[in-house]
């Protein structure tokens, strides 16, 4: 499996030493590992070549800082100059001078057009619009009822024509519609099509001319190999594409195509689809998918997801037990209650640094099972036994193991992971001292055995990874543990304005959602 | 092409095949035939054909063991001419792909026992026309089909199923949205043995392999059909986007380990230029490419096969 570039750049430092520049010597061997993980992420060939070439000219000679190892330094560079090519600030949809403004998605077939006309939609209402969706795919059997099904789940107007072969028509019947009904915004689909079917193609150019859409956004699948480019290239060369939305970004692909569409095509990255619901769509940052194709992690992710999980009353409170060693196993249960919210527990970690990389490497499946198994043993258990888990002997061991369809082992395996946790916690706490800022635990004893999966990193070497300053202050209240603490130390390397990002003005919007609504399977 | 032309052809040509494949010929292929025009075989020679095979989305490794096994025969035959090393390329791009169908189970249809096909993938990768490609080709073969709309999750993905089967006339079982795929596969597999059918196409919703409890679902589907028919599925077919990088890998890998992909069809090569993890499945997986489809019709569907594969690459009448 996929190891990280990371992992292979400290492997390859390892022996070098610490030196006060970067050789030649270093960096080609260097730039040869990020070659290949880029061309595992998919990225087009061309746009690899390009970026090495920039990078090693760049760290060629580049004095390693007294705090960093030359690995450090390479991953810097690399990052700094990925998120570059991604475009260093969010790019957000433009509105026409006149409503309506009108949104026109296309791409291949099956890369998610009208599942993301729904998403989109219902994000523009979100931020006060009053959308309308019109039905344009005539080809694909049944996409217009597809569309009609989607408008119904979000309570939204779709305007269609099932007798109107011709989706030019369709379109400005529609945007007269919408005007009738003073919408704001209208959102087209249109059907999936090759690049290189000259009919369709034309057809969406004669579609555009009529309609002048305000945007045309690319909707593309983040597994797309190399030919992502050609792709976005054609489409670009004949409608003028105003950006990019990267679909099914949920899975485990590194999502290269969109380095390789924005290095070449230049427009912005606008959203990306994260899932099948309604809610999966995200604002696009840029630091996040270099990590991610570099293979990194995505630790903002996480901490914008816990954000919107956690009150600051909750994680004071939380932050208070942690410190004065009062963590018990009724936390305990919150916290997961908490993590779960977040999303499946695979996805959560596969965000982590390292975490996701030694998951793979040691073939260990975490599963929202066992988030289960452990639920059930603490509600097995008396009040008096969650606060006080020493009182635990082997007859309430039975007890609660009979109670929660589990062995007496298994809670006698999860007591002693707790009690792991609870040491390394209160460790923390008194390293944290004076600012008492400093925590950790939960994620990483959930791992088991409580090693430390972030293997020797210490926080700055994370800090740096993730783009240097970014992460300063940024980190949460009462992330539930785990996760490398603010120190505020590390060299100002990328990450620039990554900080603010922290807080979007959805973020609070999104925080009273329930995330385990609406999908049902 | 004239230089198409310079290559022998060795297999029978499908002409099917060679349509599908027109537009990776005139990409990528076409710049490899042209690497073998050059008066001799250098250092470059490797190094432009590395760069044009990872383009094709061959993947770093599977490309690299290729070349190394390009130069161990060139040497070993004491290859002189670029004309013989294209013709050794081929044989050893056609040994690779090899791995993918010499797994393959030959499949056996039996009067009065439903053969069951399981089509899985994930979203978007054409499930649903591969099942109509299958219906049509059964038809063809003289079998009755049925087929059952087990995506009871995507908006309207029923109704896009409907559709087809009325098209083709074949019969659809169905439920409503949203309800328990487990239940109309059950109802399918019923209806398929009451009405003598031999051909039972399953379509599921499209799911990420990362997805751990999507998968157990499959697994769920597959145990239902088992109490049926004990052999059932026959055939647990993985749609892969031709389009796809990558993570085809991590795909076939992660529904392998889930429902035992006895198949792989690789779907929309019309549109690629690529079509090169056909390459790297073989290589690190050996799961069996079965299918490939070539087109948005009933018809454009064909039998995957190492050398007219290879020879759909890079041959094909292409005149202009």
């Amino acid at each position: 499996m996929f190891e990280t570039l990371s992992d292979r750049l400290y492997g390859i430092f390892e022996n070098m030493g610490h030196k006060g520049r970067l050789t030649e010597q270093d960096v080609d061997e260097a730039m040869r590992e990020v070659r290949r993980a880029l061309l595992e992420a998919d990225v087009n060939f061309k746009v690899v070549r390009n970026f090495v070439s920039a990078v090693r000219e760049r760290a060629v000679g580049e004095e390693v800082l007294k705090a960093v190892t030359p690995a450090q330094q390479v991953i810097a560079i690399v990052n700094e100059e990925l998120i570059k090519i991604l475009g260093s600030e969010r790019v957000p949809l433009e509105s026409a001078s006149q409503p309506p403004t009108v949104i026109m998605l296309v791409g291949l077939q099956g890369s998610g057009k009208t599942t993301h006309i729904a998403k989109l939609a219902k994000h523009l209402r979100d931020e006060g619009q009053s959308p309308m969706l019109v039905a344009a795919d005539v080809y694909r059997p049944a996409a217009i009822d597809q569309l009609h099904t989607l408008g119904r789940q979000i309570d939204m107007p779709v305007y269609s024509e099932p007798e109107e072969g011709d989706p030019v028509k369709i379109a400005w019947n529609g945007i007269r519609a919408a005007k009738d009904r003073s919408a704001t915004v209208v959102l087209v689909d249109t059907a999936g099509r090759l690049q290189i079917d000259e009919r369709m193609m034309t057809e969406l150019v004669d579609l555009t001319e009529r309609i002048s859409p305000t945007e045309t956004l690319l909707v593309a699948d983040a597994m797309t190999g190399q030919e992502a480019v050609s792709v976005a290239e054609t489409f670009h060369e004949r409608l003028k594409l105003t950006g990019l939305i990267l679909t099914k970004m949920d899975g485990d692909a590194r999502g290269g195509a969109a380095l390789s569409i924005r290095s070449v095509v230049g427009v912005p990255i606008k959203f990306i689809g994260t899932g099948e619901n309604v809610d999966a769509l995200e604002p696009f940052y840029p630091d996040r998918l270099a990590g991610r194709i570099l293979g990194m992690g995505d630790v903002v992710s996480l901490v914008e997801r816990a954000q919107q999980q956690m009150t600051e009353e909750d994680s004071h409170k939380l932050e208070e037990k942690v410190l004065e060693g009062r963590f018990n196993l009724e936390d305990f249960l919150s916290q997961l209650q908490q993590l779960k919210q977040m999303g499946p527990l695979s996805q959560i970690l596969e965000m982590i640094p390292g975490i996701g990389q030694a998951m793979r490497q040691s073939n260990v499946q975490i599963t929202d099972d066992q988030y289960k198994h452990v639920e059930a043993m603490i509600y097995s258990m008396t009040p008096d036994e969650r606060r006080h888990p020493d009182i635990i002997k082997p007859s309430r061991r039975k007890r609660i193991a009979a109670g929660s369809g589990t062995s007496s082992d298994q809670v006698n395996q999860m007591l002693n992971q707790f009690r792991q946790m609870q040491k390394m916690m209160s460790q923390m706490g008194q390293m944290g001292g004076g600012g008492g800022k400093k925590r950790g635990g939960g994620l990483r004893s959930l791992l088991g055995g409580g090693g430390n999966p972030l293997g020797g990193m210490s926080e700055a070497d994370l800090e740096q990874m993730m783009g240097g300053a970014g992460m300063s202050g940024g980190m949460p209240e009462g992330l539930p543990g785990g996760l490398p603490g603010s120190s505020g130390g590390g060299r100002s390397g990328g990450g620039q304005g990554s900080s603010t990002q922290l807080q979007p003005k959805h973020a609070n919007k999104r925080k009273k959602k329930k995330r385990s609504k609406g999908k049902k399977r | 092409m004239i230089f198409s032309r310079l290559f022998k052809r060795q297999a029978e040509p499908d002409p099917q095949v060679e349509a599908g494949l027109k537009k990776a010929r005139r990409g990528i292929f076409q710049d490899i035939v042209k690497l073998f025009e050059r008066s001799e075989i250098t250092e470059d020679l490797y190094e432009d054909l590395e760069s044009l095979l990872i383009q094709a989305d061959l993947g770093v490794e599977t490309t690299v063991e290729l070349l190394d096994n390009l130069r161990d025969r060139i040497r070993r035959e004491g290859i002189k001419l670029p004309t013989d090393a294209r013709e050794a390329l081929r044989t050893e791009m056609i040994a690779l792909l090899h791995h993918a169908t010499k797994n393959r189970k030959i499949k056996i249809y039996q009067r009065g026992v439903p053969f069951v096909t399981l089509v899985v993938g994930v979203n978007g990768t054409g499930k649903t026309t591969t099942i109509a490609k299958l219906a049509r080709y059964h038809q063809k073969q003289g079998r009755s089909v049925m087929v059952v709309a087990g995506d009871t999750f995507r908006a309207a993905a029923i109704e896009q199923l409907k559709i087809w089967g009325e098209r083709l006339g074949v019969p659809v079982m169905a439920h409503e949205p949203n309800s328990d795929p487990g239940a109309v596969v059950f109802d399918g597999m019923q209806a398929a043995h009451n009405r003598n059918i031999d051909i039972l196409l399953v379509d599921t919703a499209g799911r990420l392999h990362t997805k751990h409890n999507l998968m157990e679902e499959l697994k769920k589907i597959r145990r239902i059909m088992q109490r049926h028919v004990e052999a059932a599925p026959q055939e647990v077919l993985l749609v892969i986007d031709a389009t796809t990088g990558q993570n085809g890998l991590s795909q076939a890998r992660h529904f392998s380990e889930a429902v035992e992909i006895t198949d792989i069809a690789i779907a929309k090569l019309d549109g690629t230029a690529k079509g090169g993890i056909a390459f790297a499945i073989a290589r690190e997986l050996g799961t069996p490419i079965s299918y490939i489809g070539t087109g948005e019709k009933f018809d454009d569907m064909a039998e995957f096969t190492p050398e007219t594969y290879v020879d759909g690459l890079f041959f094909g009448d292409d005149e202009e």
